[in-house]
């Protein structure tokens, strides 16, 4: 039974306590005009100065090697810093998705000279990526995906739809998913690749990014319209034809972080602000429950950090602890407005609770459904269980 | 644990746990071969440290073959026995041979030890006292003149009225008069408090054991029964609850690790609290939808599901149910504050 096999998280660790008391010093003074509404943005949040801090002090890229701009230090350390981050609402949008699946995929699949132009970038928290996978009819179905790279003089053209794509507005690359070839018979993930585009030059010619909209009012995705796009060949990144075996291994670092239990933190914390050490027993029972599922989840997610850091595969796990802890941040905005009579608000001037819990009302739908969703990660268990 | 010890306790609990060995135990016939094997191979000494009679393993070995234990639902007292020698071991006081258990195990029963010239006179009534029919002397934990006091107490310092929990497994009422010798009763190391949370810091690694069990007998079964024209477990709503299930056993897995980490670190209230509540849960919900894709054969006492679920819904309210324990959990936080609470979660 796959599924069960959680190795025991790394041990207490004295190196890594010294970290997290150096990041929660430099949280002190970062973060101490930032409102609780803010920090409800999680990893959403965009501060690229904020990010270049990070970069500044080690933070990012902190696994890799140091020639990339890395800092070689553990998964275990590195876990130390996001988890310290997402606790305190910290504005690292910037570098997110570079750091935590960009980075890493090209550091794997990358050309030395791909290796050499970006890692250090991202490891700096200068540079920003974009995940191009979903299209409008290649949702939860990648496989599906029908933007195509076609071979030609000097290059690859590209033509094909986007959709969804967080931060393309913004971001300096984007790790393209799409066809260069034909599905074999019987085998629909053959014949796609993956490409690293440089967005500033996309955008300046070959592809239109129009914002979407979120009901909240926010732009963070778009619409990404790529039209005879020409990439040149060493926008390739990894095997012509291996993308999905590629693509997979992007989303097992995507689906595996603390970034998918810790999304309502900062709700949890102005609940226990709001309700004060003599909250009825009905709230204490409440936000203990909600502690208690953060404590397991943090050690399921440990442990996944530690299989990731030992070389194996912890896909399996990683959906594991995706659903679980999307369950846990979705029951966080469930159980906090019955313990607080208050009707959500985020007009200006709305007290931090109201303001909080309004934004993570509005945003809860969406922890289970992006990197992957509710119904496919427990597809993925499902397998993982002998099922299908 | 080493694969080893993992090894050698399934081997042992699965040649010697069978329906057969449960259903007996339940009519009241105590598994006297099976225990025989536990007590050779030393798992019952396994939380002693070796000068009081161990063999020198740690106490999360000691908790993975109790989860080994209960995934087989071995209907023998080797949490309690375990948990009772290790009382006695603190307390500086021998560790005798056999079967042992604690009292009280409720919050309310309070036993009294009052000094009686040369001797101790224990008095007092607990309920739901795992085998204590069985027990060659049980460990009490007694409110004495100076505070908290470890007794041994044998078999005839008390009378017995039978009962059971929802797994058929003994949870008598004790009513005690007895005198004990001096070199019977030493101060207490622990706090009542602190007993009540080793109590649910085995049965929280006994959950986990009965729930990694639950979920491989409805894998099983998902992959073996045909309706439609196919395995059941081909249809994605019995995927998607089995799914839901395997996240709730990894889930109690990890409140096992919990669990073990703080029986072995202080006892921690926040760490056991929230150990045995997360476990309790996953316990409440994983025997809802193991018994859901059994369908009817999982409702029957022929099957065998029942001797994980039955222990699931007896075990998630022993030595606290979930409430207690979030409430435990809670008023920590609360009392941490806004600022303190995400440092208390790391320290625990
Ligand atoms: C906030 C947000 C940010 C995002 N950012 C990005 C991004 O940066 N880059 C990017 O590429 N994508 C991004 N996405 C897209 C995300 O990956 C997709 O939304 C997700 O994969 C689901 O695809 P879909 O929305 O097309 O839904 P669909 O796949 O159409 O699914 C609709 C419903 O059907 C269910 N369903 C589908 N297939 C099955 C099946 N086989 N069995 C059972 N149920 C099924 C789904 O679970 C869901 O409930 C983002 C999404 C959100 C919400």
């Amino acid at each position: 039974m796959q599924a069960l096999n959680f190795t025991t998280p790394p041990p207490f660790d004295p190196v890594a306590e010294a970290l997290r008391h150096d990041v929660r010093q430099f949280l002190a003074v970062e973060m101490h005009d930032r409102t609780p509404h803010q920090r409800a943005e999680s990893w959403s949040g965009n501060d690229p100065a904020f990010s270049r801090k990070m970069g500044e002090r080690g933070w990012i890229g902190m696994a890799w090697p140091k020639r990339y701009g890395g800092h070689e230090r553990t998964a275990l350390e590195r876990y130390v810093v996001l988890e310290e981050m997402l606790a305190a609402g910290a504005p690292v949008g910037h570098h997110w998705v570079a750091d935590r699946q960009s980075g890493p995929n090209i550091l794997r699949n990358g050309t030395e000279a791909q290796r050499e132009q970006i890692l250090p970038r991202i490891a700096a928290g200068e540079c920003s990526f974009c995940i191009g996978m979903s299209e409008p009819d290649s949702g939860s179905d990648l496989a599906a995906a029908r933007t195509r790279a076609q071979r030609v003089q000097g290059g690859w053209l590209v033509n094909g739809t986007k959709v969804w794509t967080s931060g393309a507005h913004r971001a300096d690359y984007m790790i393209l998913f799409c066809r260069t070839g034909a599905k074999s018979e019987g085998d629909r993930h053959a014949g796609a690749s993956q490409f690293l585009v440089d967005m500033n030059q996309a955008r300046g010619g070959g592809m239109t990014v129009r914002p979407i909209i979120d009901m909240r009012g926010a732009h963070h995705f778009n619409e990404v319209a790529i039209g005879d796009l020409l990439l040149p060949d060493d926008a390739l990144l990894g095997q012509e034809g291996d993308g999905w075996n590629q693509v997979t291994a992007e989303l097992a670092f995507e689906r595996s972080g603390p970034d998918r239990f810790l999304s309502a933190f900062t709700l949890l914390v102005e609940a226990v602000r709001a309700l004060g050490p003599t909250a009825p027993e009905r709230a204490a029972v409440a936000i203990g429950r909600l502690t208690s599922h953060i404590l397991a989840l943090r050690r399921l997610s440990r442990s996944v950090a530690g299989m990731l850091q030992a070389g194996e595969d912890p896909a399996l796990q990683a959906a594991l602890v995706k659903d679980l802890g999307n369950v846990l941040e979705q029951e966080t905005v469930k159980v906090v407005r019955l313990l607080v009579d208050v009707e959500p608000s985020e007009e200006d001037g709305s007290p931090p609770l109201i303001a909080v819990l309004a934004h993570l009302v509005m945003t809860a739908p969406s922890f289970s459904l992006r990197g992957g969703t509710r119904e496919i990660m427990r597809g993925i268990i499902a397998r993982g269980l002998g099922l299908r | 644990m080493s694969d080893q010890l993992a090894d050698s306790a399934e081997r042992l609990f699965a040649a010697n746990t069978g329906k057969a060995v449960i259903r007996a135990a339940e009519d009241g016939t105590f598994p006297q071969a099976l225990w025989d094997a536990v007590t050779e191979a030393g798992f019952t000494a396994a939380l002693l440290p070796e000068h009081t009679g161990g063999y020198g393993t740690t106490v999360m070995e000691a908790m993975a073959l109790l989860q080994i234990a209960a995934a087989h639902a071995a209907p023998i007292p080797l949490a309690e026995t375990m948990l009772a020698g290790w009382l006695l071991a603190q307390a500086g006081l021998s560790v005798p041979e056999g079967v042992l258990t604690l009292a009280p195990v409720r919050v309310r029963d309070v036993l009294t030890l009052r000094r009686s010239g040369d001797v101790w006179h224990l008095t007092g009534t607990a309920s739901r006292i795992p085998w204590a029919r069985d027990a060659a002397a049980i460990v009490v934990l007694a409110e004495g003149p100076n505070g908290p006091a470890v007794a041994l107490l044998c078999p005839d310092g008390f009378t017995l009225s039978h009962d059971r929990n929802l797994a058929g497994e003994p949870r008598d009422t004790i009513t005690i008069d007895a005198m004990l010798a001096a070199d019977a009763v030493a101060p207490s190391p622990l706090a009542p408090a602190q007993l009540r949370a080793a109590g649910a810091a085995v049965r929280t690694v006994q959950i986990a054991g009965a729930l990694s069990r639950a979920l491989s007998l409805s894998v099983q079964y998902a992959q073996t029964r045909v309706q439609f024209g196919r395995p059941i477990g081909k249809f994605q709503a019995i995927q998607q609850n089995l799914a839901i299930l395997a996240g709730h056993a990894a889930a109690a897995v990890a409140a096992a690790d919990m669990a073990a980490d703080a029986l072995a670190n202080g006892l921690d209230p926040l760490l056991v609290g929230a150990a045995k509540a997360r476990a309790g849960e996953a316990a409440s919900v994983a025997a809802g939808l193991a018994h859901q894709s059994h369908g009817a054969i999982g409702f029957t006492q022929e099957y065998e599901l029942h001797f994980a679920t039955r222990r699931l819904w007896s075990w998630r309210d022993e030595f606290g149910n979930e409430a207690e324990w979030n409430g435990v959990v809670g008023r920590a936080v609360l009392a941490a504050g806004p600022d303190g609470l995400w440092p208390a979660l790391t320290a625990a």
